[in-house]
């Protein structure tokens, strides 16, 4: 998800003149971020209202987002919405330092849609690593201003110089004459006020909560049950919905068989055909559920075979034999030297294919949604999602009214990892709209976990080749990467990119430090016909894992180490050998073994690196094998993302997504057989448990770098470093994750 | 009807005797800290206490319930072991999205009312609910302080 960032570079302009496609996915999104590129400050003036509403850009209206309370407290409508990642307190510390407000009197909620809310480079989304990076100047700006507005107005009502007047955690003081104001009193004429846009920003030397490890906001709720998410989300009069999807996606029900059955279970209130799916609607959701469970429908036929489509036999394995036997020329995405005659000179060359499988999201709270028309036939909706203006949109069009007349609550996000952006049929939100228009009443929309199982939009299954030429010296001096497949980017946001490059497919094989002077990557598209998403790091989620893994073979190959290797192919980059550096310190120094532990377990070690969201990480992996399983003890990380706002919950995301990353690189696959998904729920697609949880050891090196993101660079790195462990280990080099797949020995 | 004793007090629920009780729970009776996850036992996510012993909701069927009493997420504070629980996740900063941590609560405080000076093998053996943020090394470490 790089891709988003850069929107005002010219390679990446939106696209203006976007077609109306009567398809709601991709098309929505590319028309509502089209709008959003468009809106002019013009535009954003005549929508704001009173006299505070002076300032046209994104970030820079106080009153739209803060509410500065009688005692002192903030309510802080946040552009973001927190699902984890710590971002409420992360923009609590970083407006309250510029405020002067202790972040702990910081309440933050979502801010419903609005062009105030714009701040990822005129977009709104929670995603990409992004929120902290993008926002960061926009959020002190915005406290400072809104300092300077209560200055001004404690100025006004003490009749004294501004200049004579200081703040101090919330209020305004007059030391000359020892009095002061609360925040609280000032707010009215302070909010009154037009904001100036050249308020001094801090000297970061003065910083008094950014940068430390202030306490997250919300651990007290979430310890006891307090924290609300939209699966809690409780309406008077509401009724609830279970739903039975196709067997096979794009197919329809054609009859239900036991209707008349199913209305008379009890509790239900009605038995729905929505698109793709029944729903059965109760007075609570398990009298709901066990009717669609019931259910005995028909559905129509999908296509025999195939893999233009979720055909009958369509399988995981068909997929990737379909990306492996593609012959379809690339699009080059990046290319430096001459590859072809680094390759005809070269004394040996190295050649080898990878591919990682489909995966799911598992967050724990299922997905669901919250829809209630008011009488004047507006539209409140609750749902989990990570791009408010989007939703609103899709909504919309769904509901058959003005984007306008949709009210878009973004509660806490029972974790997100890429599961909650718009994905056409693996979003409950449309079924709850459906249902409330059929019904009249508020409804709730939830999928049981077998159903979200079966309709979660997954990473993409995905597949590289590669080649690499050896010079005497055994350093590669040409290296060929062909990466095949489709990837979220271009399915969800591609009318927007002009790029035929899907970001997504090559991000984590392009853009490498290493200096090796002839390469070529190119990209060949092949669609999936499966729902496919962006999942915790993207393209780097699979592809840092080829690339690296590659390079551990390419090391053999040349009779080097591999973290020697790497530090002499980083020999154009201080910031990175400083980084490995730092790794290999973290770990006690560099030794890939296999060594004996001081349990007797026989144990290597593999390293990796990776460049993703704009941060450079370093990982080391100790691994052990028992029952032919690998058993990963520890995990190292260095990552440096320029700067950080709260060091702790770095920390505690870069052992999150390590968590995960080990997660994918052990246990889990999407598997279709026949067209249909085979897990259905956690028994049969197992996620990391507590007794495979290594130790994570973090070290932040801040360069002073641009800032970059955090939510998903820790996870990168460890698919290679454990699996070049695991090579190290037994001499079995996997090319195919994940590795329950493979019996593993020799250790 | 249904009687249930919940947090020391009494309710009656209408719900068919195989009803699992997290459904009663978050549907019938509001008490939403109580968390939906898989439906068959695996997450933990819905784990309450049942005569102080940690059970996962979603597999106990209202009718079996009987008069063995239940502690929800909503009243882990009232209890000595439960508030020393909740004070060591929120020291320790344990929960990220926080969804699975109401089940971790309550399986840390079924332990310790059980284990009061668990060993790693206990933590192991007990600590078993899923975390998809990977919170478990916070969760072990808040376990040892709860238990210090």
């Amino acid at each position: 998800m790089n891709a988003l960032s850069p929107l005002s570079r010219s390679d990446r302009e939106p696209v203006r003149n976007l077609s109306r496609r009567t398809f709601l996915g991709a098309a929505s999104g590319a028309l509502l971020l089209g709008v959003g590129m468009r809106l002019s400050p013009a535009v954003a003036q005549t929508r704001a209202e009173g006299p505070a509403a002076v300032a046209p850009k994104p970030g820079t209206r106080v009153a739209a987002f803060l509410e500065i309370r009688p005692d002192n407290s903030v309510r802080l409508l946040s552009p973001f919405v927190e699902g984890g990642q710590g971002i409420n307190t992360g923009l609590a510390q970083t407006i309250g330092e510029e405020l002067d407000l202790d972040p702990g009197r910081f309440a933050v909620e979502c801010a419903p849609p609005g062009p105030d809310y714009a701040v990822v480079n005129g977009l709104r989304m929670t995603g990409g690593s992004f929120s902290t990076r993008s926002s960061f100047e926009a959020m002190r700006r915005l406290g400072a201003t809104a300092r300077e507005m209560l200055l001004r107005a404690a100025a006004a009502k003490l009749s004294v110089p501004q200049a004579s007047l200081t703040t101090e955690d919330g209020r305004v003081i007059h030391a000359a004459s020892g009095r002061a104001l609360g925040y609280g009193e000032l707010a009215a004429a302070a909010l009154a006020l037009q904001p100036r846009d050249d308020v001094p920003l801090k000297d970061p030397a003065r910083f008094r909560w950014i940068g430390k490890p202030v306490q997250r906001l919300d651990m007290r709720d979430k310890s006891t049950g307090r924290a609300v998410y939209s699966i809690d989300i409780r309406l008077d009069g509401m009724l609830q919905a279970a739903v039975q999807h196709a067997p096979h996606l794009g197919t329809e029900p054609e009859a239900i068989t036991n209707e008349a059955e199913i209305r008379a279970m009890p509790g239900v209130h009605g038995v729905h055909r929505l698109p793709g799916a029944v729903a059965v609607v109760a007075d609570t959701w398990w009298r709901a559920r066990k009717g669609a469970e019931a259910l005995a429908v028909t559905w129509s036929k999908p296509a025999p075979e195939g893999v233009d489509t979720v055909s009958a036999g369509f399988s995981s394995a068909a997929m990737l034999a379909a990306l492996k036997g593609s012959t379809a020329p690339g699009i080059p995405a990046e290319q430096e030297g001459d590859t072809a005659a680094a390759f005809a000179k070269a004394p040996r060359i190295v050649e080898a294919e990878y591919d990682a499988p489909y995966l799911a999201h598992a967050q724990l709270e299922p997905p669901s949604a919250v829809a209630h028309f008011a009488a004047d036939g507006s539209l409140d909706l609750w749902l989990p999602n990570q791009m408010p203006e989007l939703f609103q949109q899709v909504a919309a069009k769904v509901a058959g009214v003005q984007p306008d007349s949709v009210r878009i609550h973004s509660p806490m996000l029972g974790g997100f990892f890429g599961r909650h952006f718009f994905y056409g049929p693996a979003n409950p939100f449309p079924q709850a709209i459906l249902l409330a228009k059929a019904t009249g009443r508020p409804v709730r929309v939830l999928w049981s976990r077998e159903e979200e199982f079966g309709m979660d939009a997954v990473r993409p299954l995905s597949f590289a080749r590669f080649k690499a030429a050896l010079g005497a010296d055994g350093l590669p001096m040409a290296l060929q990467t062909t990466a095949v497949g489709e990837g979220p980017i271009g399915r969800w946001f591609g009318a927007l990119f002009k790029s035929p490059v899907d970001s997504s497919v090559v991000e984590g094989l392009d853009k490498k430090p290493y200096a090796i002077p002839n390469r070529r990557l190119d990209y060949v598209k092949v669609p999936h016909p499966v729902t496919i998403a962006f999942w915790r790091s993207v393209g780097h989620s699979m592809n840092d894992y080829f690339y690296e893994s590659f390079l551990d073979e390419v090391a053999q190959a040349g009779g080097r180490d591999p973290y020697d290797l790497r530090m002499a192919l980083l020999k154009d980059s201080a910031r990175h050998r400083t980084l490995l550096k730092t790794v290999a310190d973290l770990a006690g120094g560099w030794r890939r073994g296999p060594f004996t532990a001081e349990d007797g377990t026989k144990r290597a070690r593999g390293v990796s690196m990776a460049s993703p969201f704009g941060s450079e990480t370093a990982t080391i992996a100790e691994v052990s094998l028992k029952d032919g399983e690998a058993r990963v003890h520890d995990l190292w990380i260095a990552i440096d993302p320029g700067s950080v706002v709260n060091p702790a919950i770095v920390k505690r995301q870069v052992e999150s997504a390590a968590a995960l990353g080990l997660s994918s690189t052990l246990l889990e696959q999407v598997v279709y057989e026949g067209g249909q998904r085979q897990a259905k729920n956690f028994d049969a697609y197992p996620i990391l448990d507590r007794e495979r949880m290594p130790r994570v050891h973090v070290a932040i090196v801040e360069s002073g770098a641009p800032m970059g993101g955090i939510g998903e660079p820790g996870l990168p790195g460890v698919p290679p470093a454990v699996v070049n462990a695991v090579a190290a280990l037994t001499g079995q080099r996997l090319r195919s994750l994940p590795l329950s797949k493979a019996r593993l020995s020799g250790a | 009807m249904i009687t249930l004793t919940i947090n020391a007090q009494p309710f009656t629920v209408e719900a068919e005797p195989d009803t699992p009780l997290l459904f009663v729970l978050r549907d019938s009776l509001g008490m939403t800290g109580t968390k939906y996850g898989c439906g068959i036992g695996q997450c933990g996510a819905c784990t309450i206490l049942l005569d102080g012993q940690a059970a996962r909701s979603c597999q106990v069927p209202v009718e079996s319930v009987g008069d063995q009493t239940i502690t929800t997420i909503e009243a882990i504070e009232q209890d000595p072991v439960g508030a020393r629980v909740v004070a060591a996740w929120v020291g320790i900063e344990v929960p990220q999205c926080g969804y699975c941590q109401s089940g971790q609560v309550m399986a840390a405080t079924g332990l310790l009312k059980q284990t009061p000076k668990p060993t790693e093998d206990d933590i192991a053996g007990a600590m078993t609910n899923l975390c998809r943020c990977g919170t478990y090394n916070a969760i072990a470490a808040a376990v040892r302080q709860a238990a210090a």
